[in-house]
C-alpha cells in the first residue's frame, strides 16, 4: 500500500487482486477518500506501552494524548478535520513494536505514528516506519535520533534527548553539590549513556567522576556495590531504574545510616509514578533530581500549566485528580501532548491532505525551529533542530523537601546544546 | 509421495496467500515464515530428539548478531552474512552442547537456560559493539540480498519463503532419513540405542548443531529482513516462544512449527487489540491445548486421522 512493491518473479499483489475482481475493495477505497475530503476523522497512530516494563508510562501517555486530542478537536481539529487516536500495544518490545507500526499504518490507515518512549522499541520500529515512509515521531529521550542512527522519517520534536539533559545538569551539580562524583548506574545502554555523557559533562566543569559503579540489570540487592563508593565522594549520581529502585534507596540509606554521606543526585526516571513519600524513600529527603517537567506545580509555573494539568486530570502534586495515590509519570508524559500539537502545527503548515503528502509533511517539520511556550508546549519553549530531528528545551532540578519535589533550578536551552552529529535533511527519503 | 505433495502444496498456498492478502497480513506472513524456521530448529531438538532446551534464544541471537554485526561493523554483504549467521548458530549450539549434553532432563533445561542468560547479559555488557538493549538498526544498503531490497515487502517475502522452503524440505528429508530415526531413538529410548552400539552423545550433539543452524539462519534472517538486532531477542522470552510454537502446532511434526508460529502470532495480534491482559488469554488457550490436545494440533491430527503425517 504505502510501500513501493518491487515486481520480482511473480505478478504483483495489485495485479492479482485486480484479476480476482477486487472491485469491491477499490470501491471502498474510493468511498473512504471521498469521506476524508468531507472531514472524516484523521487517524493518528499511537504506539503504546500498555503492557511490559513501560506499562506505568503507557497508562499516563494514553491519558495525556487523549487529553491533547480532545483539546485539538475542541479547537476544530487539524486543518478542519477531527482527529482520532488509534492505540496499539507494543508490549514495550522491539519485535512487537515493528509489527505495531505495520498495523497502525497498513491496517488502521493512520496518517502518522507517534508516542513511543522506550529506546529499544524505537530502534526496532524505526526501520519499518522508514520502509513504510510514514512519519514516526518518538518521545523516547534517546540520543539515537540525534546521533544519526535512524532515518529521515523518525523525529523527536516533543522532548529533549538524554545527552542534552545530562549536559545541562552538570554545571549546576558542579557548582552546588560537588565536583568529585561517583556514578551508580544500570549496566546497559541507558546507564551507559549517563556514564559517558555525564563523565564528559562534569569534566568540562572542572569536576571528575572518581568511580563508575555498574550494576547488572539482574541484581535485586545492592549491598555488595555500596562499599565500592569511595569515601571522598562528594556527589553520588544514581540512575537506577526498574523494580529494584526502592531496594536500592533503602539499602543506600541503611549503608550510610545517620552519618554524613555524599550528596545525592538522580534522574527522576528512577521514581516516575512513585510517590516520594513512600515508606523507605525517607533517605532521599534533601536530595536532588532532574525533572523535565516538574511533578509538583512550581509557585512560578507558567499560565498554561494549570490548563494542562486539568486537561490530563493531574493535581498540583502530580497525582491523578481521582486518586491521589495514582502518581503520574509527569516528568515525561508532556512529550505525548507536545508531539501531538507539533503534528498539528506541521500538518496545517504543509497543507497535509493525505498519505501522498507525508514527504512534504516531514520537510515542513524539518523547517520548524522555534517552538514557543504556550498551551501546545506546557513544559516550556523548545528549539527544534531540523537537521538532527531533535528538540531542545529547558530542564529542571528539584529537591525533595518534606516528601515532595520542589524545583530549585531551571536550565536554559543553551546549557544543553551540542554540535550536530547528523544532517537528516541530506538523506534521501 | 503424498507427503511431498502435501508440503509442496503448503508452499504453493503460501505463495498464493502473499499475493491475495492485504499488505499488513502479507508482511506478517514474512515474519511468521522466519519465526517458523526458528521453531523448526527447536522442533528438531525438542520434538524429534526430546532435548527440551530453554536456551534457544542464544542460538537465535548468535545468528542475529553473527550476521548483523558483520554487516554493520565489517561491511559484509547480506548473503554471506546470512550464511555466517547460520554457522554462528550451529557453532554456538556445538559449544553449548559439548557441556550441556553431559546433563539430561531438568538439568539440561537449567544448563541451557544459564548459557542463554550468559549470552543475553554479554550482549548488554558489550553494548559498545552490540548496541546492548537498544540494539542496532540496519540501513537499506546493508539489507540487499542478491540484488533484492529487503526494505521492500515483496522481495522480502520471497526471500523469507525461499528460506522457509529450504528449511522445510531439508527437515522433511532429515526426518525421513536414517538419521531421522536416530533422532527418534534419542527421544524414545536413549539407553536402548546405547545398548545397540550407538553413541547418544555424538548423535545428540549433531542434532543440537543442526537445530542451531536452523535457529541461527532464522536469527540472521530476522535481522537482515526486518532491519534490527537487539538484546531483547536473546532474552528468555525467545527461548520460550519457539517451544510454544512447537507445542501448539505439534511437536515432532514437520508442519507444526509453521502452524504454531502463525496461530500464536495472530492470537497475540488479535487479543492484544481486545484487552491489555492478552497474555492471560494466550495462557488460557495453551492450558486448553494441553488438556485437550497435548500433542498439539497436527500431533493430534496425526494420532487420530493422519498417521502418515511426518
Amino acid at each position: 500500500m504505502m510501500t513501493k512493491e518491487a515486481n520480482v518473479f511473480m505478478p504483483s499483489r495489485r495485479a492479482v487482486l485486480a484479476g480476482m475482481g477486487a472491485a469491491g475493495l477499490m470501491t471502498t477505497t474510493g468511498l473512504s477518500r471521498a469521506a476524508m475530503a468531507q472531514g472524516a476523522p484523521m487517524k493518528l497512530g499511537f504506539q503504546l506501552h500498555a503492557t511490559g516494563i513501560g506499562a506505568s508510562y503507557g497508562r499516563w501517555y494514553q491519558r495525556t494524548a487523549d487529553a491533547a486530542a480532545k483539546m485539538i478537536n475542541d479547537m476544530g481539529g487539524i486543518g478542519g478535520r477531527p482527529i482520532e487516536l488509534v492505540y496499539e500495544d507494543d508490549g514495550t518490545g522491539p519485535k512487537r513494536g515493528a509489527e505495531v507500526v505495520d498495523k497502525l499504518a497498513n491496517q488502521h490507515g493512520c496518517e502518522v505514528i507517534f508516542g513511543t518512549l522506550f529506546s529499544h522499541v524505537v530502534m526496532g520500529s524505526a526501520p519499518r516506519a522508514g520502509e513504510l515512509k510514514i512519519p514516526y515521531l518518538v518521545c523516547s529521550e534517546g540520543y539515537h535520533v540525534a546521533s544519526g542512527a535512524l532515518n529521515r522519517w523518525t523525529l523527536q520534536p516533543g522532548i529533549t534527548d538524554v545527552r542534552s539533559q545530562i549536559q545541562a545538569m552538570a554545571p549546576w551539580v558542579a557548582a552546588n553539590l560537588g565536583k568529585k562524583v561517583t556514578m551508580v548506574f544500570p549496566d546497559y545502554a541507558f546507564g551507559h549513556d549517563h556514564r559517558d555523557f555525564f563523565t564528559a559533562a562534569i569534566a568540562a566543569q572542572g569536576g571528575e567522576v572518581i568511580a563508575h559503579i555498574a550494576v547488572p540489570p539482574t541484581e535485586t540487592s545492592f549491598t555488595q556495590y555500596l562499599p565500592q563508593i569511595p569515601a571522598e565522594t562528594e556527589v553520588l549520581y544514581h540512575v537506577m531504574v526498574g523494580p529494584g529502585v526502592l531496594t536500592f534507596v533503602k539499602e543506600l540509606g541503611e549503608f550510610y545510616g545517620a552519618g554524613a554521606g555524599p550528596k545525592l543526585f538522580g534522574f527522576i526516571d528512577s521514581l516516575e509514578a512513585v510517590d516520594m513519600a513512600t515508606p523507605g524513600l525517607e533517605f532521599l529527603e534533601g536530595s536532588h533530581f532532574w525533572e523535565a517537567h516538574s511533578r509538583v506545580k512550581p509557585a512560578d509555573a507558567g499560565e498554561h500549566e494549570a490548563a494542562y494539568r486539568a486537561a490530563v486530570g493531574v493535581d498540583d502534586n502530580g497525582a491523578s485528580l481521582s486518586d491521589p495515590a495514582d502518581v503520574a509519570t509527569f516528568s515525561h508524559m508532556f512529550s505525548a501532548w507536545e508531539t501531538l500539537f507539533f503534528i498539528k502545527q506541521a500538518m496545517e503548515a504543509s497543507g497535509y491532505a493525505g498519505p501522498a503528502d507525508r514527504q512534504k509533511l516531514v520537510e515542513t517539520m524539518e523547517g520548524i525551529s522555534d517552538l514557543p511556550y504556550g498551551v501546545e508546549r506546557p513544559q516550556g519553549a523548545k528549539m527544534f533542530n531540523g537537521k538532527t530531528h531533535q528538540a531542545f528545551g529547558t530542564q529542571n532540578i528539584s529537591q525533595v523537601q518534606g516528601g515532595k519535589l520542589v524545583r530549585v533550578h531551571q536550565t536554559t536551552m543553551a546549557d544543553g546544546a551540542y554540535d550536530d552529529a547528523v544532517d537528516y535533511t541530506a538523506m534521501s527519503f | 509421495m503424498k507427503i511431498w505433495i502435501l508440503h509442496i502444496a503448503v508452499l504453493l498456498a503460501l505463495v498464493l496467500a502473499q499475493l491475495v492478502l492485504p499488505p499488513y497480513h502479507a508482511n506478517n506472513l514474512s515474519r511468521i515464515l522466519v519465526l517458523a524456521v526458528f521453531a523448526m530448529g527447536y522442533n528438531i531438538s525438542f520434538g524429534y530428539a526430546g532435548l527440551l532446551s530453554l536456551g534457544h534464544a542464544l542460538l537465535f541471537a548468535a545468528g542475529m548478531y553473527g550476521a548483523g554485526m558483520l554487516v554493520h561493523h565489517a561491511g559484509m554483504p547480506a548473503l554471506p552474512a546470512l550464511i555466517a549467521g547460520g554457522l554462528a548458530g550451529g557453532a554456538m549450539a556445538g559449544l553449548v552442547g559439548l557441556l550441556a549434553l553431559r546433563t539430561a532432563g531438568v538439568s539440561f533445561m537449567i544448563v541451557t537456560l544459564m548459557f542463554a542468560q550468559v549470552g543475553f547479559l554479554s550482549i548488554l555488557y558489550f553494548n559498545g559493539v552490540t548496541g546492548g538493549d537498544e540494539g542496532i538498526a540496519l540501513t537499506g544498503p546493508q539489507r540487499q540480498i542478491l540484488g533484492l531490497d529487503m526494505t521492500q515487502d515483496t522481495p522480502r517475502f520471497w526471500v523469507a519463503l525461499i528460506l522457509f522452503a529450504i528449511a522445510l524440505l531439508v527437515k522433511l528429508a532429515l526426518v525421513q532419513s536414517r538419521f531421522g530415526r536416530l533422532m527418534l531413538a534419542m527421544r524414545e529410548n536413549e539407553e536402548r540405542s546405547r545398548m545397540l552400539g550407538l553413541n547418544p552423545f555424538g548423535i545428540k550433539l549433531k542434532i543440537l548443531v543442526i537445530s542451531g543452524v536452523f535457529s541461527g539462519v532464522a536469527g540472521a534472517a530476522y535481522a537482515l529482513l526486518f532491519g534490527y538486532l537487539g538484546g531483547s531477542f536473546a532474552s528468555v522470552q525467545y527461548s520460550i516462544l519457539p517451544m510454544l510454537y512447537v507445542l501448539l502446532g505439534g511437536a515432532g511434526t514437520v508442519l507444526g512449527p509453521l502452524l504454531g508460529a502463525g496461530l500464536m502470532f495472530y492470537l497475540v495480534d488479535f487479543t492484544s487489540g481486545l484487552t491489555s491482559a492478552y497474555l492471560m488469554v494466550v495462557g488460557a488457550a495453551l492450558v486448553v491445548l494441553v488438556l485437550f490436545a497435548p500433542k498439539g494440533i497436527l500431533g493430534t491430527l496425526r494420532e487420530r486421522w493422519l498417521p502418515w503425517l511426518p
